[in-house]
């Protein structure tokens, strides 16, 4: 390239980089055309897809008749099934998440506990589907470990009593194998917030630990909580691949049905399938519209 | 104190508990595959089986072009956003946001819907169908993609080292390729690893579009006939994930505390 033509472009660089026109010239825009083109086809094509399928019949003319049949009671137990499955482990993996990362923070336990808690939660947090199936079989299964020792040890049948690792507890004791880490993970920035100083303050105004966890700490934290609780929510709500393994489609999640009806028009109805997947993401949308509004009112106190 | 101490080991305890009685569970399991003593039979099965690592490439191919379209796409994005349209940060989070609110299961039902036939028959070939579960597996990443690049992207002087280099003369690809690529290295790498910690062993998306072809897939279908085999896949991608995560926090140096994928 000649000399003359790097100047040229140089100069012309320059240009660009330090006139700032009030209005955005069409040309930069150009530059997060990729991006957006990307988007338009795999996530809002898709999506919209759904939605008007789910608004149509077999003729492909408007009907709301999908949406009514969501109220059949094998989607409405499905629903609930997911629903009821989400919230258990949302929260029993909330409250083991928050006393493990409590130890960690403010517990005084020493600095490698936390380090190690912290890379174990990042790895079983993202050690889940069939895998994790395999591993709770292998666990809690008619010949799993666990079961063995228990009937070994203490002559409790878990299998006996009616516990199957198939079943709706089964899976939440699996679910919960990626919920509490998930939670460690969320929660662990929101109590490093808690600042010292605000406990001194307490105490020296005369509150017991008590009254600072009343008064002053859980009020700050609560958002938080509730927050992480909501992303725990939503990450076993849309979880497939576990449940499918573990129970080999026998309980009857939205999911596991969303599934069923991709392989096969099993509803003998695309446009209920279409339906069955836009109420999911609605729910999904509530959910995560209200974890944001959570963070942002825990922002307020806590910097995460 | 000494009290909420103890209080701390006990929950420690639990969680511990919790995290490796299934993994020595599986593990045992995995040692059982000749009867009456303990051997690796079960891994030199999986290991000799042509199927395990037909699969186990097919997804690793699967995954590194997952994140080379990733990181073509993200990158540049998020650097003209900082740079020239800040106006679209907010726009552009909230779709990155979108895979957390469209559960895997319902993207691919919405990419098997659009896709599967005229005007966008992409099920149709092999390529196509193979391009469609890549281009499924970009969304996925998205979330963490994105988070990975802009926080580090907050790090460095954009607009500096734009206006530096361009008043000695380079081009947007010499920026891009020469000085906002190698300055975002570490967020690229730990980005990319997690993304392959999640491609990996995908199964949603992948049993529907492609098949046993896919290491989830193949996995789950071990699974359904053969019992030993399955524990010593779980131990094989744990060890994985584990790897992965590893990586991540060997390059940040432990900066970053928590690597979190979704709902699988």
């Amino acid at each position: 390239m000649s000399n003359k033509a790097d100047m040229k472009k140089a100069s012309h660089n320059r240009g660009v980089s330090l006139t700032r026109p009030s209005k955005t010239p069409w040309l930069t825009w150009l530059g997060v055309a990729p991006f957006f083109a990307f988007t338009l086809f795999f996530i809002f094509l898709p999506s919209a897809s759904l939605l008007v399928g789910s608004f149509q019949n077999n003729a492909g003319q408007f009907t709301l008749q999908n949406f009514i049949g969501l109220l059949t009671p094998s989607v409405v137990n499905a629903y609930w099934v997911s629903i009821r499955i989400s919230v258990v482990t949302a929260l029993l993996g909330g409250l083991l998440g928050f006393f493990l990362s409590y130890a960690v923070t403010l517990g005084g336990l020493p600095q490698w506990v936390r380090a190690a808690l912290l890379t174990f939660s990042s790895v079983a947090s993202n050690f889940a589907g069939v895998p994790l199936a395999f591993a709770f079989i292998a666990t809690l299964g008619r010949t799993g470990m666990v079961t063995a020792l228990l009937k070994a040890w203490f002559g409790l049948d878990l299998y006996a009593q009616g516990f199957s690792v198939y079943s709706f507890w089964g899976l939440s004791l699996t679910y919960l194998y990626f919920q509490f880490p998930l939670m460690v993970l969320v929660i662990t920035p929101a109590l490093d917030g808690l600042k010292r100083e605000w406990r001194e303050a307490a105490e020296n105004l005369g509150a017991s630990g008590q009254i600072y966890w009343l008064r002053v700490a859980l009020p700050i934290l609560t958002p938080s909580i509730l927050g992480a609780m909501i992303l725990l929510f939503g990450n076993s709500f849309g979880a497939y691949a576990t449940a499918l393994s573990l129970t080999g489609g026998f309980l009857n999640l939205i999911t596991i049905l969303i599934g069923s009806q991709i392989k096969g028009d099993v509803l003998l109805n695309p446009g209920l399938g279409y339906a069955l997947a836009v109420g999911m993401v609605i729910i999904m949308a509530v959910t995560t519209a209200l974890y944001y509004f959570l963070r942002r009112r825990s922002e307020r106190w806590l910097r995460i | 104190m000494r009290k909420s101490r103890l209080w701390s080991w006990f929950w420690i305890f639990i969680g511990t508990l919790y995290f490796v009685v299934p993994l020595l569970a599986t593990f045992e399991f995995s040692l059982r595959a000749r009867k009456g003593t303990l051997s690796f039979l079960a891994y030199e099965r999986v290991f000799k089986d042509p199927a395990f690592w037909k699969s186990f490439g097919f997804s690793l191919e699967l995954a590194v072009f997952t994140v080379i379209i990733s990181v073509l796409l993200i990158v540049p994005t998020a650097y003209w956003i900082r740079l020239r349209l800040p106006q679209l940060r907010g726009a552009v989070e909230f779709i990155t946001m979108l895979p957390f609110v469209i559960p895997a299961i319902v993207l691919v039902f919405g990419l098997i819907r659009v896709f599967s036939g005229p005007p966008l028959p992409l099920t149709d070939t092999y390529f196509g169908t193979t391009a469609l579960l890549v281009a499924g597996y970009v969304v996925l990443a998205l979330p963490y993609m994105y988070r990975s690049i802009d926080i580090g992207l907050a790090a460095i002087d954009v607009r500096t080292l734009t206006e530096a280099a361009q008043s000695l003369g380079a081009g947007w690809g010499t920026i891009l390729f020469k000085i906002v690529f190698p300055n975002l290295r570490v967020a690229i790498l730990s980005g990319s690893f997690l993304t392959l910690a999640i491609v990996m062993g995908e199964f949603t998306m992948a049993s529907f579009l492609v098949g046993i072809k896919a290491f989830g897939p193949y996995m789950s279908l071990i699974g359904q006939n053969k019992t030993y085999e399955s524990s010593s896949l779980a131990i094989i991608s744990f060890i994985l994930t584990w790897a992965f995560i590893g990586l991540i926090q060997l390059l940040t140096r432990g900066r970053a505390e928590g690597q979190m994928a979704g709902a699988r």
